[in-house]
């Protein structure tokens, strides 16, 4: 690592601290970013990272430590503030107001239309009207908007916080790739993600916090992906990639046995057309599907909070049609969704959130039995290892801890059958880490799970065999020893095994930045062959 | 959408999709208007003698109303809602008429002028009451509005005070044709110079961020705590006027305040198609469910009922119509 001297640097925060009452979330971080670098900010959920992010800009007040732009020291008090000292971010959630159009959205942060138009362009999304309302534009859509108006408004520093959680492949790679190609000009791009490949992909550098601390600063470089898991995990866990000790089920000893759920042709309009598979006691099975191939539908199905055009569902050798969740958890098939929102009550308690399920179908008449369910609640704390320190209100934990508790209620209920959506998304390491083990220790408990993950990693380490959904049918099936990502990824694009991997190809792209060439590379290995 | 933004090209929208998206976009409204059309006919129908004094009297009662549900309007557009609108109204027109009363027409000019300037202000203490001690609107704006009704009666103890002539003229008569009663002009010119004015600056785009969603408007960089503030700044200021309504109408002014006026523009916001919840909507479609509402207490009257069975029939159409209101916009959203 170069030393530089504070002039050198677009902007530098530097002994950052900020409690909430007795929580401290940023004891003394620090952040340097250089001109014309793309910078990654790394750290497990509640190492301080969002807090950080909220203070640069201006969301949140710290209470020591100072921020500098160019070598001079600000204080920034609003986004808007911060937007006009050239600080820019695009968040998690996109910043669009919902019932305003695009074009009012524009105007109301000063947006010049023809760049923003330029920049929707090179971001991949050919087709939009300025006139369309924000509420009625798809969600990947929406993200892409957002980077494009924050790049039209040429900021100095760029702020990109997981931008790239929610984006199917195709508008992944082009943000990776109009990202890699800012590296080297004025601007500055702070990025935060968990997927590593992303990092090595068009990052120069990358500071890692933890426990609300800078930890380390990385140069991005072969061999760096192992430092950052490192610093980002203390000595408290191992890297996932020594995680290969769980007994994948290899034999056939369930088949014989009735599957625990079985679906027959199942489809939803034209999103889901043929979906088959059986799900058996025992086993965690993957689900890998592009965004928008119909897994969507087939998890609101099996939830029971859509109903099906066709096909058949049979649970524990019974046909059945749910019209309602509770009917399906009635069947003992219960979801867990990416959106910890959709599932909790945000301003109750652990305790409340956990024993929801208990309470919601209220079988008998009389009082609850609270003693009972008092201790299943504090069993599921503890297997799943619940940070309970900020427990009276759900919405005051980490989001890996929020995840936890969705999983938990269901624990606390003896799980049969679990459909979890994503339930890793935005989620640290560590946490992770965690919700495999658990789900591993389900399914040798005799609990099914069907796991859909938009990670393809995550399919080895927690699954015994996975299936593939491309355009709303079941087009493949892998078992864990035979799904790495390279074949995950063909199987997901539907695409012959010879072809190239447009991540590699994007990958590539980032790496030589030579352009339109490799641009068509990507374009023509994406099309379905 | 509108005029101010239509200078940026659009290249795949051609004139015949815009009318039928700004139709589609205000069918609510639309269907109002038609339906207060149809009322007209039917008042027509039961009470032959409903002709120009008639519609002269509608015009004339609708105004404070119209205003008042105007500020409520402004104020629900923005994720607030204002309870003080019934006192406010009280307040500015004592101040105005007890300031006239056997003055010079003259001086009635400055009176008007520092009434509206009171309605700002009181507008502004509710919105900035709000901002800084985080109490919800809806309680702040429930204590103020005994504050403001208390402070009227202070102000003049029995109904009392007076008009300018050219005030009680601007509201009293018809402009032209004896159809056109003046009041309804008065009302379509302000409402639409200061709403027009709102909509296309920065302020009004501002108010609709806000109630859309605070969060994305905070993130976007609007001042969220001084927008809200405005709105409701905005908001007193339709509500002087609703005050300087009531005077101008009646010629003098009343320091209790008529505790129907603020749930009138609370329901004259739900019947005109405003989210409660913010962020949708304009000031056009409550001011028409405004004429709606008082031309059926007058057919109720028509109809001889018994009073109290009258407002029961009121409440039971107002929440007949605005479950119709939802159904259309549920099914729309699930097609």
């Amino acid at each position: 690592m170069t030393v530089i001297t504070g002039t050198d640097l677009l902007l530098e925060a530097t002994g950052i601290s900020k409690s909430y009452g007795a929580v401290v979330a940023l004891k003394n971080a620090s952040l340097a970013v250089r001109p014309g670098e793309v910078h990654a900010l790394m750290g497990a959920n509640g190492a301080g990272k969002s807090t950080l992010v909220k203070i640069l800009t201006g969301a949140v007040r710290p209470d020591g430590g100072t921020i500098a732009i160019h070598g001079r020291e600000r204080v920034v008090h609003s986004p808007g503030e911060a937007r006009r000292g050239g600080l820019v971010s695009v968040y998690q959630e996109p910043a669009l107001i919902p019932d305003l159009d695009i074009r009012a959205n524009l105007r109301l942060t000063e947006t010049p239309i023809e760049p923003f138009r330029h920049w929707v362009r090179e971001l991949g999304l050919e087709t939009l009207s300025l006139s369309s309302v924000a509420r009625q534009v798809p969600l990947a859509s929406l993200r892409i908007i957002d980077l494009a108006r924050a790049l039209a408004i040429e900021p100095e520093v760029l702020m990109l916080d997981e931008m790239t959680a929610a984006l199917p492949a195709n508008l992944t790679e082009r943000v990776l790739e109009v990202v890699g190609r800012q590296r080297g000009g004025e601007r500055s791009i702070i990025f935060i993600s968990h997927r590593m490949i992303e990092i090595a992909a068009v990052c120069d550098r990358a500071t890692v916090l933890r426990e609300g601390e800078t930890v380390g600063v990385v140069d991005v470089g072969p061999g760096s992906e192992d430092r950052i898991v490192d610093l980002m995990l203390g000595q408290a866990v191992k890297g996932l990639h020594d995680r290969d000790d769980h007994p994948i089920a290899t034999g056939d000893e369930w088949r014989a046995a009735t599957p625990r759920l079985s679906a027959r042709g199942l489809s939803a309009g034209t999103r889901l057309v043929d979906a088959t598979f059986d799900l058996h006691q025992g086993e965690v099975l993957g689900v890998v599907a592009l965004e928008g191939q119909g897994q969507d539908e087939l998890f609101d199905i099996l939830a029971g909070s859509e109903k099906p055009s066709g096909g058949d569902l049979v649970v524990d050798g019974k046909q059945v049609r749910f019209g309602h969740p509770a009917d399906a958890i009635r069947a003992g098939v219960v979801y867990v969704a990416a959106d910890r929102a959709e599932a909790l009550l945000m301003q109750r308690s652990v305790r409340e959130n956990i024993a929801l399920p208990f309470r919601a179908p209220l079988p008998k008449w009389g009082p609850i039995n609270i003693a009972d369910e008092r201790q299943k609640v504090s069993e599921a704390i503890g297997k799943l290892q619940i940070d309970t320190r900020a427990q009276r209100e759900v919405r005051r934990l980490s989001g890996g801890n929020q995840q936890k508790v969705t999983i938990a209620r269901w624990v606390a209920g003896s799980v049969r059958t679990m459909l979890c959506f994503d339930p890793t998304r935005g989620i640290d390491i560590r946490t992770k880490t965690q919700i495999y083990a658990l789900l591993r220790d389900l399914a040798n408990e005799g609990a099914a799970i069907l796991l859909y993950t938009s990670e393809l990693k995550e399919i080895q380490l927690a699954c015994d065999r996975a299936i593939v959904i491309f355009g709303g049918r079941v087009v493949a099936e892998l078992s864990a020893a035979d799904a790495d990502e390279p074949a995950l990824l063909r199987a997901a694009y539907n695409l012959r095994s010879d072809a190239q991997m447009p991540e590699l190809v994007a990958a590539e792209v980032v790496a030589t930045e030579s352009g339109s060439d490799a641009v068509a590379a990507v374009e023509e290995a994406m099309t379905p062959k | 959408m509108t005029a101010a933004t239509a200078s940026f090209e659009e290249p795949r929208t051609s004139r015949v999709d815009a009318v039928v998206g700004v139709l589609r976009r205000n069918a609510w409204a639309l269907g109002l208007v038609v339906f207060f059309g149809l009322m007209l006919v039917f008042t027509r129908i039961i009470q032959p003698t409903y002709g120009v004094s008639g519609v002269q009297g509608l015009a004339i009662g609708v105004l404070p109303l119209a205003f008042a549900a105007a500020a409520q309007t402004v104020i629900v557009i923005s994720g607030g809602i204002d309870l003080s609108i019934g006192s406010m109204m009280a307040l500015t027109s004592v101040v105005a008429a007890t300031s006239m009363k056997g003055q010079s027409e003259e001086f009635g000019v400055l009176v008007v002028a520092l009434t509206l300037l009171l309605g700002i202000g009181l507008g502004a203490i509710n919105g900035g009451l709000i901002v800084l001690t985080r109490v919800p609107d809806i309680i702040v704006t429930l204590a103020m509005s005994f504050v403001w009704a208390g402070a009227a009666l202070l102000v003049l103890n029995v109904p009392g005070g007076g008009a300018a002539l050219w005030l009680t003229d601007l509201v009293l008569g018809s402009l032209g044709n004896e159809w056109i009663p003046k009041a309804a002009v008065l009302l379509a010119s302000l409402v639409a110079i200061i709403w027009l004015t709102v909509r296309h600056s920065r302020l009004g785009l501002w108010f609709y961020a806000i109630g859309s969603s605070h969060l994305a408007a905070f993130r976007s960089g609007v001042p969220v705590n001084r927008a809200k503030l405005f709105s409701y700044a905005v908001g007193g200021l339709f509500a002087a006027l609703a005050g300087l309504s009531l005077t101008a109408s009646t010629g003098n002014a009343s320091p209790i305040p008529a505790p129907e006026h603020t749930l009138f523009s609370v329901a004259a916001v739900v019947l005109g198609g405003v989210s409660l919840a913010g962020g949708r909507g304009g000031l056009f479609g409550p001011i028409v469910a405004v004429f709606i509402l008082s031309l059926l207490r007058t057919d109720l009257t028509f109809l001889k009922l018994n009073p109290s069975l009258a407002t029961v029939a009121q409440g039971v159409i107002l929440v007949a119509v605005v479950m119709f209101g939802t159904l259309v916009q549920f099914r729309r959203s699930r097609r």
